[in-house]
């Protein structure tokens, strides 16, 4: 099953394609976390999933439905928009007095435990919560709502280094708890490193990388050796980056096979280092090289 | 019980690290047969960390015969990696002492030995694979 679908999907803003032909399958049980340049079209990407806008081509699915088409999709998904917008007229006490109004299967025991248990109070208007309260505030509605996908944008960009742990501790507490499918973008990678278990590299629209973490991390690999041309490498590696010097060459392969020439040395990558490999221009596609027999 | 943590500089993927201590706590005998592992959703709410991660790195280990799921009340330590190899630590160390300093006589720094070592562990290990 997928959490969310998409197929030729494109959203315009007046003159400016926001994001067009996106085609991707995020599968539903898993933390994928959503990089990419920005203007690549992640926010707009999660904005069409949570039905805030409708597209302007192609089709999207979320937990098998279409957004936004009616009270049963709805349901089905939480939504945390960039800097975790609330009613800053509204306390903490009527964000949740709303939420229970608006949500049919609202957990009000979970969203007062956890209104408590990160420390907010009641009575506070939303207006004078600091960055990190107003995330807090933002999960907990997103959470008490029980939705099958939590969509969270840039959920941790405004918040100090231990705001960000806690709130990151209570959200994967949650994914424990409720086995809740959850998508989110972030630049900051070492954070998602920890939290996701699938990436999405998104890049102009195009999804340039996605797939398990663990799987990812063992297929890619960096060769640096004596200086060589690209099209000498074997057909089943392939090439997401390379760089020369004068004498010594460098190159990011993906490759489920083992790497057998000598001369090269081998090294492994970490997240940041791969989804930066990804970022950067692509390698133009090269002719295979047959295997000799 | 021991307590994880995860490092940003180790090279290994949160799963591995996980997988790596609690290997590591056997070898030293830091966990025993029958010592619980902490339960996924303290590793989870401890470290930030995705509940899929700790429960991967909890199944190689159970595949590895290590420990056992008891469902509803924990992972347990079944099996100890220290066993008769902790009385053979002792001479191999002074074997690598002795080695140690001879290397130092030859004139070599702590980061000449450290790659030399590396690099013979490396091709060692990969001819035992080959």
């Amino acid at each position: 099953m997928s959490a969310v679908r998409a197929e030729g999907l494109g959203r315009k803003y007046r003159r400016r394609w926001a994001l067009s032909d996106c085609t991707l399958d995020i599968p539903a049980g898993h933390v994928t976390g959503l990089v990419g340049p920005n203007g690549a079209g992640k926010t707009t990407l999660l904005n069409l999933a949570a039905g805030m806008l409708p597209p302007t081509t192609g089709v999207i699915e979320v937990c098998g439905g279409v957004p936004g088409s009616g009270a049963d999709q709805l349901a089905k998904v939480g939504y945390v928009a960039q800097d975790a917008p609330v009613y800053s007229g509204l306390t903490v006490d009527e964000h949740i007095e709303l939420g229970a109004r608006l949500n049919p299967a609202w957990d009000a025991g979970l969203a007062r435990d956890r209104v408590h248990r990160v420390g907010l109070h009641g009575k506070q208007p939303a207006g004078k919560l600091s960055g990190g309260e107003r995330a807090q505030l933002a999960l907990t509605l997103g959470l008490a709502k029980r939705p099958e996908l939590l969509l969270l944008d840039e959920p941790v960009a405004a918040l100090d280094p231990l705001a960000r742990r806690e709130f990151l501790q209570d959200l994967m507490s949650a994914v424990a708890e409720h086995e809740l499918s959850v998508v989110l973008s972030s630049h900051l990678v070492a954070d998602l490193e920890r939290v996701c278990d699938h990436l999405v590299v998104l890049v102009d629209s195009r999804v340039r990388v996605i797939g398990e973490v663990e799987t990812l991390l063992s297929e890619h690999h960096r060769l640096t050796g004596p200086r060589r041309e690209l099209g000498s490498l074997p057909g089943d590696q392939e090439v997401v980056a390379a760089s020369h010097t004068d004498r010594q060459t460098t190159v990011i392969v993906r490759t489920t096979a083992p790497i057998l020439d000598p001369t090269w040395t081998v090294g492994q990558l970490g997240l940041e280092d791969l989804v930066l490999a990804y970022l950067s221009k692509p390698v133009p596609n090269r002719p295979a090289l047959e295997v000799l027999r | 019980m021991i307590e994880f943590y995860l490092d940003g500089r180790s090279g290994l993927s949160p799963y591995q690290q996980l997988v790596q201590q609690v290997r590591h706590a056997l070898r030293l005998g830091l966990l025993a047969e029958g010592d619980q592992l902490p339960k996924v959703k303290d590793v989870v709410a401890g470290l930030a960390i995705n509940p899929n991660t700790v429960l991967k790195a909890y199944r190689e280990l159970e595949h590895d015969g290590l420990v056992a799921a008891r469902p509803g009340v924990g992972t347990f330590v079944t099996a100890t990696l220290a066993g008769g190899s902790l009385a053979a630590l002792g001479p191999l160390r002074q074997d690598l002492r002795r080695w140690l300093s001879k290397a130092r006589r030859a004139g070599l720094d702590e980061e000449s030995i450290e790659a030399l070592f590396m690099s013979t562990f490396r091709s060692a290990s990969q001819e035992d694979i080959a």
